[in-house]
């Protein structure tokens, strides 16, 4: 269960978070460009955060208390892999959903 | 609204429509997700209305369940949403000359999709006065964003109807992967994502979550790295 007064601290620092750094050039800044090495690091900071939180969520699912779960293993794989090919997100989330749901189903 | 703003404005709405199509679902994932993790309805929503950043709201609401410590939690969905912070900077020389007022406004609404309708309309209309820019920014909006709260109170009304078996544990590993799949078109991008996927599993066993922390810092270090050297040999291309 998450604790209320956490949660509610993550909503706001999170939220002032967020607007500080949408207007931090915008707002503050001014004209002046962003030095080349800092632009270059901030183009990888989605691909480097994102798959770090997905990857032990796949290998050591908690539904499962951790152990290697097929059925969740092939929907990441089928996510993707259509994902990467057909650039379609929503298709990549429906049958990776599909695959889950037919993994459980078959494997239970 | 003189002529000119207007009918800018009104060519945003028509930009900004169809990511209907793409706001609607994710927030309703995100409400149904956020209920199963034991938000409540108004609890829910104004995690959408006060933070208005998908993944961002996907990361700090599943490290939470993980019971990650505040800090492993908000400086996670920071990095996530640092990317704003590069497209703050790259709309400056066309909205920095807005009133203040507006510019706060903008800055709230800055997603990816404002961002990278407004990018391409200003580049090719550069005749656009910044009254102009302003309106058409507005305009994307506006299709997107009321759509961003109310779909969340969609989604976080039928999920409390909606049976926890369902695999919905996976529902944010899914959406993620699905996210970052198309993100990867550069060889640098592909290995910063494979960096971060060994490092994140290698320090998993790391106290407080912080094997994400280095592997986020990690996968960014070789991400910038491996640019550098497809630029030095001739084989970068912009993505």
């Amino acid at each position: 269960m998450i604790d209320r007064l956490e949660l509610w601290i993550v909503i706001i620092g999170l939220g002032l978070g967020s607007f500080g750094l949408r207007f931090v050039f915008l707002g503050l800044i001014g004209d002046r460009p962003l030095p080349d090495w800092v632009l270059r690091h901030l183009r990888y900071t989605a691909v480097a955060v994102l798959p770090a939180i997905v990857a032990p969520l796949v290998v050591w699912p908690s539904a499962t208390g951790g152990a290697f779960d097929p059925p969740r293993a092939a929907a990441a794989v089928v996510t993707l892999a259509v994902g990467y090919f057909t650039k379609n997100v929503l298709l990549a989330i429906g049958l990776g959903a599909a695959t889950l749901i037919g993994g459980i189903a078959l494997l239970g | 609204m003189t002529t000119e703003t207007n009918s800018a404005y009104w060519q945003g709405v028509r930009d900004g429509a169809p990511f209907f199509l793409v706001v609607t679902p994710f927030a309703m994932l995100f409400g149904v997700v956020a209920t199963e993790a034991g938000l409540n309805v108004a609890e829910a929503l104004s995690f959408s209305v006060v933070v208005i950043a998908g993944a961002a709201q996907f990361t700090a609401l599943q490290l939470m369940v993980d019971q990650a410590p505040l800090f492993v939690v908000l400086a996670s969905a920071l990095a996530v949403n640092l990317r704003m912070a590069m497209y703050s900077a790259s709309l400056t020389p066309h909205l920095g000359r807005a009133p203040l007022w507006q510019r706060m406004l903008i800055a709230y609404f800055l997603v990816d999709q404002s961002y990278a309708c407004s990018i391409m309309a200003f580049e090719k209309h550069r005749d656009w006065s910044v009254a102009q820019k302003v309106a058409y920014f507005f305009g994307v909006v506006t299709p997107i964003c009321p759509m961003w709260y109310a779909m969340t109170l969609v989604g976080a009304w039928i999920g409390s109807a909606i049976p926890t078996e369902m695999g919905l544990d996976f529902a944010v590993p899914i959406t993620f992967i699905a996210l970052i799949a198309p993100m990867l078109r550069t060889g640098a991008h592909r290995a910063a994502a494979l960096a971060s996927v060994v490092l994140a599993l290698g320090f998993g066993w790391l106290p407080y979550n912080l094997g994400l922390i280095v592997a986020g810092i990690g996968g960014m270090v070789v991400g910038a790295q491996v640019e550098l050297v497809l630029r030095r040999t001739g084989k970068w291309v912009d993505p």
